[in-house]
């Protein structure tokens, strides 16, 4: 082993342990949330997993995009074979490991720089989207200092990455083309550099380790960034979509400790459940009604803040934002995100999402410890009564995320626990608790739409 | 449906009227409308009367799941009482919440959206019009509806139920399951909405009279649908006999009329259910 192997088995090592360390925190805050039960329907989970997260199928809504992601990800994921020969190499100090494979290495080499190539066009396309045509759903006051340079930095580190490999192939071809010795692999994109490369063979090979190194210590570096980024959705959407809801997406949950006090009502003889106890048999706290805090909602509202892309596509097709009203549904999803992280574990080596309200880009009110919750400390109850549960949002999200159920939890928390609905809306409960209508009619009217009908049947049934 | 139960009677469906079907002017006639092809059609139906009350929907969505579940146990105690077993609505808020969460509570019923069932008595031959009726050659544009749409995945329907009428049907860009809500679900009918720079339901009749009057630069300009993945932009053309923007809910009844109002042209451009559409086509006038 040379000293080379030691060092960057240390790397490696410090690497992916870090990666593990954040990781944990964030599976440890996503857990905050409240138990709900997610098991059975493999087959369906696994088949929606295999069309939405790994088919893109919901990005395919939108066609230029939808080429452009398709090509990053594809790219990433042929580059990862090719992570996985380069940590191999790096550890037994081997030379381009999987020649072996013959002319699969052949096209596998070829394919990943094509891949490569076409990953660079496909960023700068990103950036000018971003930065020059200025998509409108990229910019919202909830995209503050922090989310705007994210999105750029990942599309600066693609491209360090990219050059990074080219420099490392061109180098080593040009290597051995000099000496006139074969070199496993075929290489479309580098072929066509070797021009610009110097001829000295020791420069050669300096910058052959310099890329080679650059390459697999900005993936390091970059894996360890992810969590503190939206592009951590890479990794996140997987499991998110694979525990997304099976039912129509018009089907709101049930609350079954609500159920139990209606039917004890409605029958007196009705025998509600035993509360639930903790782990040492004493009965737990009743839980209460709706989402105050991030632990009042499910996991899969939390696993959904970690798989967010921030792309906006939910509040670009959101009714109330697009006339005007402060709600916007990525707002919500990246509130509890880092809400989770205020409150709980900041998983993350660096804590982007906590820096100052400076840097946030909106001034905020200051509020009391009690009073600063995931409701009314990040989101507000204005934000809330704008939805009209249309389900655009849902529909709209390509990796699955579900922003209405988060504010419909809220909405119940400021209705069941605080009686804070507005007035209109209470007058309209009252209706439908007296009239058994959300309009103040008499239910004895409710049969005048026949009237022209058949007089002769009812005054019949009236009479 | 009491008397038939006295009468030891069993109807084939259930219609829920739902309180707008009840108490709303302008949707009454359309509740005549589709008693007017049940009718017609001859099949053995009831109606709850004053038995049936509101099912909660607004309630549950507004946050008050303990008013919902009162009044969806209620419901399910008369509906049960008179062991109902299918159950056909004009409002897709009733069809959702009766249909998908009922069941929760207790309640299993086969429940059907009145498009679905118009297409079904279509399909059977039991409705059809030749030639299409008076609204031959007209233009219509229909308004899906969230809680029928995205909800439940029902875009086909009321397309088909449409298309009998041989009209000139034309998509509005955001349509299907990019199709914009018409601001009164979620319980906002029933509130003043929230400040902003506009209401929903005028910038989705905008969108409407844009598709109608065939104004392709302004739909271009419509915000939530990005590289031009909608239906086909209409050519301008006269609305012979006025178009029509076809919606199959009772709240997008309300909020397209009001836009339609607000926008003064109710004199070339109506607003109808596929009910009315249909029943009128077959010269049941409401
Ligand atoms: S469900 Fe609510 S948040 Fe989502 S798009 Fe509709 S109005 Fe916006
Ligand atoms: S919730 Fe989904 S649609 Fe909305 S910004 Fe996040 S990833 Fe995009």
């Amino acid at each position: 082993m040379t000293i080379e192997n030691i060092i960057f088995l240390l790397v490696a090592i410090i690497g992916f342990g870090l990666f593990a360390w954040q990781a944990r925190k964030i599976r440890a805050n996503i857990l905050v949330g409240r138990d709900r039960d997610m098991s059975g329907n493999i087959g369906e989970r696994l088949q929606k997993t295999l069309l939405v997260a790994f088919g893109q199928q919901k990005m395919f809504k939108r066609i230029t995009p939808a080429l452009l992601h398709l090509v990053v990800y594809v790219g990433f994921l042929v580059i990862n074979i090719e992570v996985i020969e380069i940590v191999i190499d790096g550890v037994f100090g081997t030379h381009r490991f999987l020649q072996f494979l013959g002319p699969v290495y052949n096209v596998l080499m070829a394919t990943n720089e094509i891949l490569g190539a076409l990953v660079i066009v496909a960023v700068i396309a990103f950036w000018w989207r971003r930065n020059v045509k200025k998509v409108r759903r990229f910019s919202g006051p909830e995209m503050r200092a922090w989310p705007r340079i994210d999105a750029d930095m990942i599309l600066y580190i693609e491209v360090v990455l990219m050059v990074a490999l080219f420099v490392m192939n061109t180098s080593d071809l040009k290597w051995h083309r000099l000496q006139n010795l074969e070199m496993p692999g075929s290489f479309p994109v580098s072929s066509l550099l070797l021009g610009i490369f110097p001829s000295d063979l020791n420069l050669l090979h300096f910058l052959e380790r310099a890329g080679w190194w650059a390459h697999i210590v900005g993936i390091l570096i970059f894996l360890n960034y992810l969590p503190s980024s939206k592009h951590f959705h890479i990794i996140m959407a997987f499991p998110n979509v694979y525990y997304s809801r099976l039912v129509p997406q018009g089907q709101f949950s049930n609350v079954d400790s609500i159920t139990h006090e209606v039917k004890a009502m409605m029958d007196p003889s009705y025998q509600v459940p035993a509360p639930p106890v903790g782990p040492d048999g004493s009965a737990l706290a009743p839980t209460s009604f709706g989402a105050k805090d991030v632990e009042d909602l499910a996991w899969t509202n939390l696993l959904n803040a970690y798989s967010c892309t921030e792309c906006g596509r939910c509040t670009a097709s959101c009714p109330a934002n697009i006339t005007g009203k402060l709600l916007s549904p990525r707002k919500i999803i990246m509130d509890t995100r880092d809400r989770m992280e205020e409150k709980y574990n900041s998983p993350l080596i660096f804590q982007p999402n906590q820096y100052g309200d400076a840097s946030k880009g909106t001034e905020r009110v200051k509020i009391e410890a009690d009073q600063n919750t995931l409701l009314r400390g990040k989101v507000t109850p204005e934000e809330l009564w704008a939805c009209t549960t249309c389900n655009a949002c849902v529909e709209s999200c390509p990796v699955n995320i579900n922003p209405l159920e988060s504010i419909i939890e809220m909405r119940r928390f400021l209705v069941l626990e605080e009686s804070a609905a507005p007035h209109s809306l209470n007058v309209m409960f009252s209706n439908i608790e007296n009239n058994g209508a959300p309009w103040a009619f008499s239910p004895s009217d409710r049969f005048n739409w026949a009237d022209e009908l058949y007089l002769a049947e009812k005054q019949a049934v009236t009479a | 449906m009491a008397d038939l139960a006295a009468r030891g009677e069993q109807p084939e469906i259930l219609f829920w009227v739902g309180c707008a079907g009840a108490f709303d002017d302008r949707y009454k006639r359309v509740t005549r409308a589709f008693v007017r092809i049940l009718e017609h059609v001859g099949i053995k139906y009831a109606v709850l009367g004053m038995e049936e009350t509101c099912t909660g929907d607004p309630a549950k969505r507004a946050g008050n799941e303990f008013l919902f579940q009162m009044q969806a146990m209620q419901n399910i105690t008369t509906l049960d009482g008179y062991q109902i077993k299918k159950i056909v609505t004009a409002c897709p808020h009733c069809f959702n919440t009766i249909k998908n969460e009922y069941p929760a509570l207790g309640g299993n019923y086969e429940v059907i959206h009145h498009s679905t069932f118009l297409q079904q008595l279509i399909n059977e031959g039991k409705v059809g019009v030749a030639g299409g009726g008076e609204f031959k050659g007209r233009r219509i544009t229909f308004h899906d509806s969230c809680y029928l749409g995205r909800a439940n995945n029902i875009y086909e329907a009321p397309r088909d139920v449409l298309a009998t009428l041989d009209a000139d049907l034309v998509e509005m860009k955001r349509s299907r399951a990019n199709g914009l809500c018409c601001g009164a679900g979620g319980a906002q009918m029933w509130k003043e909405a929230e400040p902003g720079n506009k209401e929903v339901n005028i910038e989705r009749t905008e969108e409407a009279l844009f598709t109608l009057d065939g104004n392709a630069p302004a739909l271009a300009q419509t915000r939530g649908v990005e590289d031009g993945n909608a239906g086909a932009t209409p050519s301008p053309r006269a609305n012979a006999q006025g178009a029509i923007i076809a919606v199959s809910c009772p709240f997008c009844m309300t909020m397209m009329s009001d836009g339609v109002k607000n926008k003064e042209r109710e004199s070339d451009v109506q607003v109808f259910d596929l009910a009315e559409l249909i029943a009128s086509a077959e010269g049941l006038n409401a």
